[in-house]
C-alpha cells in the first residue's frame, strides 16, 4: 500500500490567505490542487511536504474574455478546458489537447495551474500556453507579477513560481488571423505523449505575422522552438515553410530514449508531428480547415 | 484533525490522519467495502466514486480533501431491493466476470447517464471514451459498453429506468 508521510493539512479560504500560510509554513509546505501530480508523487515519497496548503476552495475556477485577453484561473480544471465553448472557438488548441490530457477521470480533478506548476517535460498544457504566447500571473506577498510562458521554465520540474508564490491565473492574448493545433502521439489511451507539439499562427494579409511553436516531452522541459518560430515569421504559408521549420524543431529538441522509445523515433515524431500542426494551424488561421 | 463530509447521503464526522487517502476512509473508516482498491497509481479506476456527482479516483484524493463534499459509491446506487439501470444492464449484457472493475464502472457509468439525461442518446464512442481511464482485465469491454448502452436505452424509453 502506498501512503504518503504524514503531513499537516491547511485549507486556505482566499488566494492572500494561501499565500500568507505560504510565507508562515515556510519552504515545506505545498500547495495541493487537483493532487493529481502532488499526491502520487508523495505516494512514491518522491514528495514530503511537511504541510499542504488546499487550494481548491479559492474562486479560482474561471475561463473570461477580458478585452483582448482570455483568462484562465488556475483551479479550472482540465475538464472545463475540454469543454468551454468560448475557448473552443477562440483557441481551439486548447480542446484538441485537452481530449488527449490523461483520462476523462483524471480530468475532472487535475487543474491548468497545477498542470504548469508541475512542469512535467511530458506536460501538455506547457506547451499549448507557450505555443499561444500565454502570460502567467504569480501572486506573493509583494504583489503580483507577469511572467511570460518564454521565460517560465527553468529546469525540469522548475518554474518561475518562487518558494512563497502560487500562480493565480493564465492570460492568453486574442489576436486577429489566429490558428492553433495540437499533436501528440501516446503508446495507449490516456498515457503521457511519446511527443507531441502545439503550433500557432496569426495571418496578416497572407503573411505569418508571427508564430509559436512548442514541444512536449522531447528534452528536459517542454521545448519552446524559438528557431522555428522565427523561420516562420514574415513568410507566406505553405508547405515547405512547415516542413523547414518542423525540421528545426526536430534539430532544436532533445528526446532521451526511455520505454516510451529510442531517440530516432521520438525526433521524427518531433518533425512529423510539427509539421501537421503548422499544417492545421494555418487551415484555421485561413479559414480553409476542412 | 477532523472532517464532516456527505457519504451516500449521510453526514459522517471522523477523526482521521491528513495523510488518509478517499478510498482508504470508505473502505476501512466507514466499513464500505464496496468501492476496490486496486493499482495506486491513479490508473485501474477501480477506486472511482462520485463527488459532488462526477466520476474521480479516490486513491488519489485526500479523505480531508473531501471535507464539505457529497460523495456517493457503488453502495447507494441500488433504490431499496430495485437495481439501478446500469446495475440491471451489467447483469443484462453479462457486463463483468471476475467483478473487480464494477463498482468504478458502474459509478462512471451513473455520471454520464445523469449528465447526457434527457439530451442526444449517447453514442458507443462516448461510452468508450468516458471509461477510457479504467481498466478490466476480463471482459475486453464490449459486454461493459453493451451493459452501459442498455441503461441509456432503458432511461430514455418513454416509461423511464427509474
Ligand atoms: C494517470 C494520469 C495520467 C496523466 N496523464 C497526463 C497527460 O497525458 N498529460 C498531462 O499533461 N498530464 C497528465 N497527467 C497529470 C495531470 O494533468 C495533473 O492533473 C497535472 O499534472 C497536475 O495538476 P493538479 O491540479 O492535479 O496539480 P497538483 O498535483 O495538485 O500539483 C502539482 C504541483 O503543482 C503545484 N501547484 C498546483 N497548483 C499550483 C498553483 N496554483 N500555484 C503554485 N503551485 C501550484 C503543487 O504544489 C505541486 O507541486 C496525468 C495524471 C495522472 C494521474
Ligand atoms: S486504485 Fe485508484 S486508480 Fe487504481
Ligand atoms: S470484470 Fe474482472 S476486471 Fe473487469
Amino acid at each position: 500500500m502506498q501512503v504518503p508521510a504524514p503531513f499537516e493539512y491547511e485549507r486556505a479560504t482566499s488566494v492572500d490567505d494561501a499565500v500568507a500560510l505560504l510565507e508562515r509554513l515556510g519552504p515545506e509546505a505545498r500547495i495541493i490542487a487537483g493532487g493529481h501530480s502532488l499526491l502520487p508523487m508523495m505516494k512514491l515519497r518522491l514528495a514530503a511536504p511537511e504541510h499542504l496548503i488546499d487550494i481548491n476552495d479559492l474562486d479560482l475556477a474561471y475561463i473570461r474574455q477580458n478585452g483582448a485577453e482570455i483568462r484562465i484561473g488556475a483551479m479550472t480544471r482540465h475538464r472545463e478546458l475540454l469543454e468551454s465553448e468560448p475557448l473552443a472557438g477562440l483557441l481551439p488548441i486548447f480542446a484538441e489537447a485537452e481530449r488527449m490530457v490523461a483520462d476523462p477521470v483524471v480530468r475532472n480533478r487535475g487543474t491548468v495551474g497545477g498542470s504548469l506548476c508541475q512542469a512535467d517535460p511530458a506536460e501538455d498544457l506547457s506547451a499549448v500556453c507557450s505555443a499561444v504566447k500565454a502570460r502567467v500571473v504569480i501572486r506573493g506577498a509583494g504583489g503580483e507579477r507577469v511572467v511570460a510562458m518564454a521565460d517560465f521554465h527553468r529546469g525540469p520540474y522548475e518554474t518561475a513560481v518562487g518558494d512563497a508564490e502560487m500562480l493565480v491565473e493564465v492570460r492568453i492574448p486574442v489576436r486577429a488571423g489566429a490558428g492553433s493545433a495540437y499533436e501528440k502521439v501516446e503508446r495507449r489511451a490516456g498515457d503521457w505523449a511519446i511527443a507531441a507539439s502545439a503550433a500557432a499562427l496569426w495571418v496578416d494579409g497572407g503573411t505569418i505575422a508571427d508564430a509559436g511553436v512548442a514541444l512536449s516531452a522531447v528534452g528536459p522541459t517542454t521545448v519552446h522552438a524559438t528557431r522555428a518560430e522565427e523561420a516562420l515569421r514574415g513568410q507566406a504559408p505553405s508547405e515547405e515553410l512547415f516542413a523547414r521549420a518542423a525540421g528545426i524543431a526536430a534539430e532544436d529538441c532533445s528526446p532521451t530514449a526511455d520505454q516510451r522509445g529510442p531517440v530516432d523515433y521520438k525526433r521524427h515524431l518531433a518533425r512529423e508531428l510539427t509539421h501537421r500542426a503548422l499544417r492545421r494551424a494555418a487551415a484555421r488561421a485561413l479559414h480553409q480547415e476542412v | 484533525m477532523q472532517v464532516t463530509l456527505t457519504v451516500n447521503g449521510d453526514e459522517v464526522t471522523s477523526e482521521i490522519e491528513p495523510r488518509l487517502l478517499l478510498v482508504h476512509f470508505l473502505r476501512d473508516t466507514l466499513g464500505l467495502t464496496g468501492t476496490h482498491w486496486g493499482c495506486d497509481t491513479s490508473n485501474c479506476g477501480a477506486c472511482v466514486v462520485l463527488m459532488d456527482g462526477e466520476p474521480v479516483k479516490s486513491c488519489t484524493v485526500l479523505a480531508a480533501m473531501a471535507g464539505g463534499h457529497e460523495v456517493r459509491t457503488i453502495e447507494s446506487v441500488e433504490r431499496g431491493d430495485v437495481l439501478d439501470p446500469v446495475q440491471q444492464g451489467f447483469m443484462e449484457e453479462h457486463g463483468l466476470q471476475c467483478g473487480f472493475c464494477t463498482p468504478g464502472m458502474i459509478m462512471t457509468a451513473r455520471a454520464l447517464l445523469d449528465r447526457r439525461a434527457g439530451g442526444e442518446p449517447l453514442t458507443d464512442a462516448e461510452i468508450r471514451e468516458a471509461i477510457s481511464g479504467q481498466i478490466c482485465r476480463c471482459t475486453g469491454y464490449t459486454n461493459i459498453v453493451k451493459a452501459i448502452r442498455w441503461a441509456a436505452d432503458q432511461e430514455a424509453a418513454p416509461t423511464g429506468g427509474r
